[in-house]
């Protein structure tokens, strides 16, 4: 098998053709991380748009700002509330000259609009916290370090949070007499504020027409009623106080208001606490869509590295030497695959380096795991639809459908899904069948169940998971290369 | 000129490829468009969705079986080596490539009308049931209605330009999987880049002089004013595409030894 590999190796070097393209296909990469970078609008706002954002513990930029009406708690303590009503209205978009949005009339909240109780380590943007609140649509949430969020019941009204040593534990109820865990969490011992909050994302709506997506909306006001406030631990005779948390970062939002009635409290505001949505601004894997253009090229020379030998007469040389016919299938998948994954790694690492170096960090942030797996992911994925394209190529014999066949399988799905030409449920299920499903492996922004935002193949999610979508390309690579075997054993060369 | 025409036409009447090629790109263009009319709804009333549009995207996977067609006319003979023989009948390359034009412009519309006719009925038949009723301002799909007689005849037209298009590249490359991996990379990476470049001023001029992407402006019928470039225009600068690439395969024909 060595020495077999080593002719196909020796094949696959001295065609001098093949490793030009080897070459056009990193040069194109790197080429269309260029134009990707250039291109990309400062206007238009990735996270670095934004100014500097709060991260949570994992890195992942957050919203954090939202009307606080709080106390100091220094110890342990217990909070509870009742949250009789909460609504919303959504401003209209700002139009320049135009420093007050106007109102429009909504009775619902949005769907993540919060109201509740948090305890939080003092009053400035992004520092730890722990929260239970009422939700617009989706029940109660006990979340806390932005990213972690756990549902509680859906009808329950009444939240209680209680501080002990270093946890803080949620509970809910839907007539303050019998009460629910929601769940706990760790919170740093020490000097917080606690209190009760309003909260609520901006109102957006997300519009898909054909090539193109776009987000209209504005900001967005939540009023949350809150009555039977009761606070062990606090200190005794304290006023209760109002923070606008966040509100220095984002100077257009609307004021934060609170009005006391006797017992009952309705804080009114906007801005959020949750992770940034990062489907509209700039993602790092725009800088690899090269890949397209690289697989494209590569795949000729898949199918070239087998229809050439049948066009020439080599085939029977190759077989005559070694009769073994699945063995040399097997020979030039591998040599091609090693090939061209190494070239699809020099070609990727180069397109991030180069794009990153132009255009700068300005787009959602990724760890360096997750550069490291969309590099070697889009590598992987060149070689693995370059050895597709080897078994479609031997099935078919004919160098230019086979072709044709690989870039249509691969590439057309892939925008009819992004270009947004199909609809979103369509497009989702596109890219989980065809070998474009693969992609995946290129998703840097994460989807979060907390945060509403459009998550389509238009906006850059895609509807399986990295190595799931991986998984797909190689699925089909796999038959391919079985009917292939299978007909090379039949067919006569 | 009639003489190799003729022989144009002999060769590529007397194999199966191109006459499965021919009904594989028609059969295609309709499945896809009735796929995507099936998958597109319009909820009500100015939903916004470009009717026959949708029922044209079929015309997207199409045009790489017509590119298929097209290059295999050139790269066929420089497998085989019928280039030597064509050649020395037909000493004339611009006479040549012309022939090879016509004969391959008569195939491609030969899938593409039916193919587009195909697409058309598919999009009138599901489409009502799609939600695109006179109740959400959808009239049935008619050709006798201006804007979509433009898209569906202009779509026939579209497929015919790309087919000159590959032809050309297949006489600069000379070798038909290379020229089908050259014309779809074309074709396919004006979507791409749209998709990456945020900026709005490249992103138009991207969309005005990519091939598929400025003649696609042909399958429009609503909101034309907001496109980079309007239908007709559009079309005209894929046929400046076609007419470049086919200068150049004749030049190269012309310069090099076969």
């Amino acid at each position: 098998m060595i020495g077999l590999i080593r002719a196909e190796l020796t094949k696959f070097r001295s065609v001098r053709g093949w490793l030009i393209g080897c070459g056009i296909a990193a040069v194109l990469m790197v080429l269309l991380a260029v134009v990707a970078a250039a291109g990309t609008d400062a206007r238009v706002g990735g996270p670095g748009a934004r100014g500097a954002l709060p991260r949570a513990s994992d890195g992942t930029p957050v919203l954090d700002g939202f009307t606080f009406l709080q106390q100091p708690l220094d110890g342990d303590g217990t909070l509870t509330v009742r949250v009789p009503s909460l609504t919303g209205v959504a401003l209209r978009p700002p139009t320049p000259g135009d420093s007050v949005p106007d109102e429009q009339e909504q009775a619902t909240p949005e769907p993540w609009a919060k109201a509740g109780l948090i305890i939080k380590a003092g009053t400035t943007s992004g520092s730890a916290y722990t929260a239970v609140m009422v939700t617009g649509s989706h029940g109660v949430r006990m979340q806390h370090d932005f990213i972690h969020d756990l549902a509680g019941p859906t009808d329950a009204r009444w939240l209680r949070l209680v501080r002990s040593g270093g946890t803080v534990t949620a509970y809910a109820s839907s007539d303050g007499a019998a009460w629910t865990t929601v769940g706990s969490a760790p919170l740093a011992t020490g000097a917080m504020s606690a209190g009760i909050f309003v909260a609520t994302p901006p109102h957006q709506e997300y519009e898909q027409f054909l090539g193109g997506t776009s987000v209209i909306g504005g900001g967005a006001i939540a009023t949350g009623t809150f009555d039977n406030l009761t606070a062990a631990g606090i200190g005794a005779g304290g006023d209760w106080n109002l923070v606008s948390v966040g509100a220095d970062d984002s100077p257009n939002r609307p004021e934060s208001t609170s009005t006391r009635n006797g017992d009952t409290f309705v804080l009114r505001g906007g801005g959020d606490i949750a992770p940034v949505d990062g489907g509209t601004g700039p993602k790092l894997e725009q800088l690899l869509s090269g890949g397209f253009m690289a697989l494209t090229v590569l795949a000729v020379l898949g199918v070239l590295f087998v229809t050439t030998e049948f066009r020439r007469g080599m085939v029977r040389t190759t077989f005559a030497a070694t009769p073994s016919r699945v063995r040399v299938l097997a020979a030039k998948s591998v040599v091609l695959g090693a090939v061209t994954f190494a070239v699809g790694l020099v070609a990727s690492t180069a397109a991030l380096l180069v794009g990153t170096a132009i255009r700068g960090s300005n787009h959602y942030p990724a760890d360096a795991l997750t550069q490291v797996r969309i590099v070697v992911g889009t590598a992987a994925l060149i070689a693995v639809a370059t050895v597709l394209a080897l078994a479609i190529g031997t099935i078919l014999r004919r160098g230019a459908g086979a072709v044709a066949a690989v870039v249509v399988l691969i590439t057309l799905p892939y925008i009819l899904s992004a270009a947004a030409v199909l609809p979103a449920a369509t497009a989702d299920w596109v890219l989980r069948i065809t070998p474009a499903a693969a992609f995946a492996v290129q998703q840097t922004v994460p989807e979060w169940p907390q945060v509403d935002q459009a998550y389509t193949p238009a906006f850059g999610f895609f509807p399986l998971p990295a190595w799931g979508g991986f998984a797909v390309l190689c699925g089909w690579t796999a038959v391919a290369l079985v009917i292939a075997a299978a007909l090379l054993r039949r067919r006569d060369a | 000129m009639t003489a190799a025409l003729y022989a144009e036409w002999t060769k590529l009447r007397t194999v199966a490829g191109p006459f499965w090629l021919v009904a594989l790109a028609a059969v295609l263009t309709t499945a896809l468009s009735a796929a995507a009319a099936g998958a597109v709804t319009c909820a009500g009333a100015g939903c916004g969705v470009d009717a026959p549009m949708v029922a044209l995207t079929g015309v997207q996977l199409g045009q790489a079986v017509v590119a298929v067609l097209a290059v295999m006319v050139v790269g066929d003979e420089y497998r085989t080596g019928m280039i030597r023989t064509t050649l020395a009948a037909t000493p004339s390359r611009a006479v040549l490539l012309g022939a090879k034009s016509v004969v391959v412009a008569g195939a491609t519309l030969a899938a593409a009308v039916p193919g587009v006719l195909g697409a058309w009925l598919a999009g009138r038949l599901i489409m009502p049931g799609r939600g695109f009723t006179a109740a959400h301002g959808y009239a049935p799909l008619s050709l006798t209605d201006g804007g979509t007689l433009r898209a569906f005849a202009g779509a026939a037209l579209y497929l015919t330009l790309v087919a000159l298009l590959s032809l050309g590249i297949a006489a600069a490359v000379r070798d038909a999987p290379t020229g089908v991996g050259v014309v779809l990379g074309v074709l396919y990476l004006a979507p791409i880049l749209v998709a990456v470049v945020s900026d709005p001023d490249w992103e138009r001029r991207l969309r005005q002089i990519m091939p598929s992407d400025a003649g696609s402006a042909i399958l429009h019928t609503i909101d034309l004013p907001a496109l980079p470039i309007g239908p007709w225009p559009g079309l005209g600068v894929l046929a400046l595409w076609s007419a470049g690439a086919l200068l150049l395969g004749g030049l190269l024909l012309r310069l090099r030894d076969a």
